[in-house]
């Protein structure tokens, strides 16, 4: 009998746990004989401290990208720091232009919120990625005007890992003096970031998908050219006009070690990370009806994203309880719409529905991966045998030329 | 999403599942839904000579609660004429699974599979 604690945790990207060095310094800032003041209290000791810790964690924030910790704005998490950014820079430089271009497989904190702008009397392009889930740079080169702001692109994506050349894409916005915003939330920690070396503006940033804690995050604003944003929470100045609200110490401090503890480790965990995920997909590429969604090369190590054809994704979830995973299938949605990430790469209703997303962590282990692939053979082919869709590819039909009875 | 555990037993013990031959004059082929829409059921019924169910079997391309739905719904025809199978509701597939309102679309597709069923072998009859 394994004590292995089930389900198997595999769902990294969608957050992780808190690395226990991380937590007990976490604890040494909220408690009477801690250090709980608040960093604006600028009469006592208490505040002194208190404000000492922020600064180590926005330097340690800042070191992990190589930027001026001067450049780094608290916020409640990446969903707020993507509002900040793309509303801020709208609507501070609407006398500018009103054309915003972005991508339709962003995370929706960058999606729902240039829905906003639109309503407000913003133009959005979304731009389709390739099949790969690669942006391609003529297409954007193309869908730039006189009249662009911004251009919010996210680093690593959420659902497929891929991860997009914000190097180049940085080129041709600051040639075009276009503000240029990129989403961090996934690529922080998981891929070499080098501010000095990149033409990013604004970059968004989570604690909690790097071993920090939940509700807090960071958003990167530029000084060299300087980067100004109109205020979206407003109050006692805090973070110097950009964001108001008493700074949530234990949080930051949080935040600043798990940066802290990503920079000094990624180079390692990210070798051991590539080969549990070759192992997984070696363990699954065999198979029938296999297909891998997003670039291979181009990617988070991190992350496996893996279409079983002709099996619905939220049976498949039902099938393997004893992982914690997640699936592109959303049957429980009022539209039935499966993930618009997969659909934007081209990928059908079908695949797209039989998708399932695997991310792995700093606790994750080769016994984890091992245990994944036999499980997912196994039901795989249990729910096969349930499938008239299974039925009717080996019998030979063709299933996009059936005429279905939607409903 | 927390299943009942009626949905979770026939999900882990689906009763009835095969396929017969559909050109099989006996038998009644129903297959509903769409694969665009992340369920696809298919229901074939065998019916013998006075006009009653004698068996069913299914296959379901979907979620839990539609796996379920068709697995009962194989219990519940077999023994049936083809007048008291074409009585059974959405309603009571989903009361008896005890769905959520969400899921009530995958009782909705089991009754159009018995429905669409009936249908294939009656038309099959009159030619």
């Amino acid at each position: 009998m394994s004590n292995r604690k089930l389900p198997v945790y595999l769902d990294y990207s969608a957050t992780t746990p808190v690395d226990p060095r991380v937590a007990e310094l976490m604890c040494s800032y909220l408690t009477p004989d801690g250090n709980f003041g608040n960093p604006a209290s600028r009469s006592h000791e208490y505040g002194w401290e208190a404000d000492k810790a922020v600064a180590q964690a926005r330097a340690q924030v800042a070191a992990l990208i190589n930027a001026d910790p001067k450049e780094i704005v608290w916020t409640s998490g990446a969903t707020e720091s993507d509002n900040l950014a793309i509303k801020g820079v709208a609507h501070f430089y609407k006398k500018k232009g009103k054309h915003i271009i972005t991508c339709k497989t962003e995370h929706k904190a960058v999606l729902d919120t240039c829905r906003q702008l639109e309503r407000e009397g913003y133009e959005v392009t979304y731009l389709d990625p390739q099949s790969n889930g690669l942006i391609d740079l003529g297409k954007l080169k193309a869908a730039m005007r006189d009249d662009t702001i911004l251009v919010s692109i996210m680093h690593v994506n959420n659902e497929i890992g891929v991860i997009q050349d914000i190097k180049a894409i940085g080129e041709m916005t600051r040639e075009r003096g276009i503000i240029f915003h990129v989403d961090g939330a996934q690529s922080a920690g998981k891929v070499p970031i080098d501010i000095q070396d990149l033409k990013v503006d604004l970059m968004s940033f989570s604690a909690h998908k790097i071993y920090g804690p939940k509700g807090v995050g960071a958003l990167y604003v530029r000084r060299k050219p300087r980067i100004r944003l109109e205020a979206q929470m407003h109050g006692g100045g805090h973070e110097r006009g950009m964001r108001s609200g008493t700074l949530a110490v234990h949080q930051i401090v949080g935040m600043g070690e798990a940066f802290r503890l990503a920079k000094e480790e990624m180079a390692a965990e990210n070798e051991r990370l590539l080969m549990l995920r070759n192992r997984l997909w070696d363990g699954l590429k065999d198979m029938e009806e296999v297909y891998l969604n997003g670039d291979l090369e181009q990617r988070v190590a991190a992350n496996l994203n893996i279409s079983f054809n002709f099996v619905e994704g939220e049976s498949l979830i039902m099938a393997v309880k004893d992982l914690a995973v997640s699936s592109g299938s959303a049957c429980t949605s009022a539209s039935l719409e499966p993930s618009y990430v997969l659909r934007a790469l081209g990928r059908s209703d079908e695949l797209a529905h039989s998708s399932i997303r695997f991310s792995f962590g700093r606790f994750s282990t080769i016994e984890d991966v091992d245990y994944a692939i036999s499980l997912m053979r196994d039901k795989v082919e249990k729910l096969r045998e349930l499938s008239p869709l299974w039925e009717m590819y080996k019998e030979g039909v063709d299933l996009s030329k059936v005429q279905w009875a939607a409903h | 999403m927390a299943y009942s555990d009626k949905v979770i037993d026939h999900y882990e013990n689906p009763r009835n599942v095969g396929s017969y031959d559909k050109s099989d004059e006996t038998v009644g082929t129903g297959m509903v839904g769409a694969p665009a829409c992340g369920d696809v059921m298919k229901l074939q019924i065998k019916v013998n000579e006075s006009g009653v169910i004698e068996d069913a079997k299914f296959k379901t391309y979907g979620c839990g609660s539609a796996i379920a739905s068709s697995s009962l719904l194989t219990e519940w025809v077999k023994g049936k004429t083809l007048d008291q199978a074409r009585e059974i509701k959405n309603t009571a597939i989903a009361e008896e699974l005890e769905l959520p309102p969400v899921k009530v679309h995958c009782s909705v597709l089991a009754e159009d599979a018995i429905k669409a069923a009936i249908e294939d072998y009656q038309s099959k009859q009159s030619d």
